[in-house]
């Protein structure tokens, strides 16, 4: 599988943020994607997740489902944890996983992020790593390729910073692929880079 | 369709959960009836002769109030990014979410409306039909509010902009719906074309709604 993007583009109200932007990811690959701030890394994985329209260019999930777009075939970790507060951590997680389709359990995955203990607990109870936490649950619950995940480790402790590498290396061992925006390293061995910049885009 | 009923089975559980708004609608349209024969007086022909069009326009106002938050709450803690992006039509997630929200608001009104009646001296045996009016006619009002809900999810404080979009569409809804009661009640006009054009307009609405409410939604968010 391999996720390719041709000449990408974005525009976002009336400024050029980024364009002529080209890179090839392939199975078992992760791309941090690193730049200051206001560079474009959020719009990027939001286009790539199909949230924001492209201005010009082309994106292809090869080797994917033909009539599913790469944005319905990928995880989106954003700054918003879509978690109900009036909702129990377990309820939470079944929603997703109903609405997704399938999945390995809500128990396995609730235990991969250590929050089993607490999955009778409304989420309004959480603090911001544990929502974190449970938002990463939901990467984990329900299979999808491509994992888009934006300042992935922001909130979470040290040791849930390495629970999360963990789960990023069985993604991408299992051929998976991740495009992650970060200012820091997120605990992946080497990583492709990709550095948003003023002086266009540049692959490292 | 799992898909689908994890969406009406989640938003239903959320409005009667803490900070839902499901019986909310019911308590609105309870005050507001109630406060209409202390405004008018005790003259109970009146009362009866413009009851059914308090009933009307009571429920109108309840559906209006939940309905703000249909997707702004799921817009502000980011669950409306992965609505859409789900193997399912968001044409047919939206319609979840209104199907939800009129079993949860609408069908209230309509169970509570003839108790109401009462106390607008309408009459015992007409009190049946106008609650068959709402039947036939909130699920209109719910999916037409949707477009206005979803054209002003992202702007802040974004009810007062539903009002005024939604209300003047629902005219239509309220004209035949009270005409449908009216005849009913006092007559002489049958009750049969204005309540089968009352069905029609719910039905229209349940097909267009969720389509150009999904429409303004993507527009939206870009």
């Amino acid at each position: 599988m391999q996720l390719i993007c041709e000449n990408l583009a974005c525009v976002r109200g009336g400024r050029d943020v980024f364009a002529g932007l080209n890179f090839n990811l392939n199975s078992g690959e992760a791309l941090v994607v690193t730049g200051r701030n206001g560079a474009g890394k959020s719009s990027l994985l939001r286009m790539i997740a199909g949230l924001i329209a492209m201005t010009a260019g082309k994106l292809t999930l090869k080797g994917g489902e033909a009539d599913a777009t790469p944005g319905e075939q990928a995880h989106y970790l954003g700054h918003l944890d879509a978690l109900k507060p009036s909702l129990s951590v377990s309820e939470n997680l079944a929603f997703w996983m109903g609405y997704f389709g399938g999945g390995v359990g809500i128990e396995p995955a609730l235990d991969a992020v250590g929050l089993a203990p607490l999955a009778s607990l409304p989420a309004a109870y959480l603090s911001a790593g544990q929502r974190r936490r449970l938002s990463i649950a939901r990467l984990v619950a329900v299979p999808r390729p491509l994992w888009l995940l934006d300042e992935p480790t922001s909130a979470l402790d040290q040791q849930s910073q390495l629970r999360l590498a963990e789960l990023m290396r069985g993604h991408l061992d299992t051929g998976g692929m991740i495009v992650a925006a970060a200012h820091g390293p997120i605990g992946l061995d080497s990583p492709r880079e990709l550095k948003l910049g003023r002086r266009g885009t540049e692959l490292l | 369709m799992s898909m689908f009923f994890a969406i009406l089975v989640r938003d239903m559980r959320l409005s009667v959960r803490v900070g839902g708004g499901a019986l909310m609608g019911a308590l609105f349209f309870l005050i507001v009836v109630v406060m209409m024969p202390f405004a008018i007086g005790p003259d109970l022909n009146l009362l009866a002769r413009i009851g059914p069009a308090i009933l009307w326009l009571g429920a109108l106002l309840a559906t209006l109030l939940a309905l703000d938050r249909l997707f702004a709450t799921d817009y502000d803690d980011g669950s409306l990014d992965l609505l859409m992006m789900g193997r399912m039509p968001l044409e047919l997630a939206v319609a979840a979410k209104a199907i939800a929200h009129w079993l949860t608001t609408g069908l209230p009104l309509v169970i509570i409306a003839p108790v109401l009646g009462l106390m607008l001296n309408v009459e015992m045996r007409a009190m049946g039909w106008v609650a068959l009016t709402l039947l036939a006619g909130t699920p209109a009002l719910t999916f037409i509010g949707l477009i206005g809900a979803a054209l002003s999810v992202t702007l802040r404080r974004g009810g007062l902009l539903l009002a005024v979009l939604v209300l003047p569409l629902t005219i239509p809804v309220l004209i035949f719906g009270v005409a449908a009661a009216n005849a009913a009640i006092v007559g002489p006009a049958p009750f049969g074309p204005p309540f089968t054009i009352l069905c029609a307009l719910s039905l229209a609405s349940f097909v267009l709604g969720p389509f150009a409410a999904a429409a303004a939604l993507r527009h939206g968010l870009e």
